[in-house]
């Protein structure tokens, strides 16, 4: 009987610490997905479907040190776009302007999470608060 | 035994019925408004049709010639109509195009057009800046500034959406490529945007260049 105890508090306790772990894992899956249907009404057009960009049109965002280096200005170029700046990406400069997006800070979250997580790159969860503490510094 | 044979000869109708059609998707079929025109030679009366073809135009390409129907003579040629600040369905069309123009780039007898809606702010130089960029050189793909009331009406006879303004000032137009044939007959469309149908259309030039009158 007692061993029943035992082992089923256990079983508990298990049950609560596997799903506590994986409230970060479910939070990023959720950013993720959304993030990914913002990609390909917003992005992908320009981009990719593989974040391939076009020739020396559009860059890509394949090259995961300059999403690295960029982190924080990330969230600027998403929601104010991009003019008369000219980007080195993948040894390549880019200097097509970029339309701004009227996307709220937890949206950009989740286009970053997915853009930073495909194409090659691995860069973990990007937050709404992360988003909203950049989106005040932006130049 | 009876019924098997009916089975049999069924089977051998179907048969052939495929191979009919087979032979018959050898050629592309003509597309846009025909008339018949009946005219009489030597006193006897013949009827002939006439299929529609894309009227002449004026237009300027990247380099800054002069481009006009004439300079497509001779030539299968592809269409869509674009502009370069474009920042919908134009990048994903292009994407496709740049398969269409790997794969002929290299066959005279093959163009690329793209006509500019934008031709205010779509000048030569920004058209040269555009083809740079995008990675194509040479004769093959001319991106191409003409009047804009001109350009307008003139996408009609490709039978494409015509262009509008909307209060933005963004040009809403569709992504269509359109397969035009030697005697400027259209041949075929093909959504630009579209993977699949871009590589429907290579394989369609191939088809319509193996036709006896494309020679």
């Amino acid at each position: 009987m007692k061993l029943k105890v035992i082992s089923a508090l256990c079983l508990l306790l298990a049950v609560l610490i596997y799903s506590c772990q994986n409230d970060n894992d479910i939070t990023f899956k959720r950013y993720y997905t959304t993030g990914k249907v913002i990609y390909t009404t917003q992005c992908e057009n320009c981009h990719g479907a593989d974040g391939q960009g076009l020739s020396a049109l559009m860059p890509p965002l394949t090259d995961t040190a300059f999403l690295r280096k960029n982190k924080a200005a990330l969230s600027c170029f998403v929601k104010y776009g991009l003019k008369d700046k000219i980007l080195i990406v993948n040894k390549k400069a880019y200097d097509s302007d970029m339309p701004p997006t009227d996307l709220a800070p937890i949206e950009i979250a989740e286009v970053l999470t997915y853009t930073g997580n495909s194409f090659g790159n691995n860069q973990g969860l990007i937050t709404s608060q992360q988003v909203e503490a950049e989106l005040l510094k932006c130049k | 035994m009876k019924r098997l044979i009916s089975a049999a000869s069924a089977l051998l109708v179907l048969a052939s019925a495929c191979k009919f059609n087979s032979a018959d998707n050898n050629k592309l079929p003509v597309y846009g408004n025909r008339t018949p025109v009946t005219k009489t030679v030597n006193g006897k009366t013949a009827t002939d049709t006439v299929y529609q073809t894309i009227p002449d135009f004026k237009t300027v390409n990247q380099y800054g010639d002069s481009i006009s129907s004439k300079s497509l003579d001779g030539s299968i040629y592809v269409a869509d109509f674009f502009f370069t600040t474009c920042p919908s369905i134009c990048p994903v069309m292009h994407r496709n195009m740049l398969n269409v123009y790997q794969a002929y780039k290299n066959d005279k007898d093959v163009k690329i057009i793209s006509y500019t809606i934008d031709p205010k702010h779509d000048s030569v130089k920004v058209l040269k800046k555009y083809a740079d960029k995008l990675g194509i050189a040479g004769n093959t793909w001319w991106l191409l500034q003409g009047k804009k009331e001109e350009i307008y009406k003139l996408s009609e006879s490709y039978l494409v959406r015509k262009p509008e303004e909307d209060a933005k000032q963004l040009f809403i137009h569709d992504g269509y490529f359109i397969l035009v044939d030697k005697q400027k007959r259209i041949r075929g469309t093909y959504d630009g945007t579209v993977p699949e149908q871009v590589d429907h259309l290579i394989a369609d030039i191939k088809t319509l260049k193996a036709e006896p009158d494309q020679k």
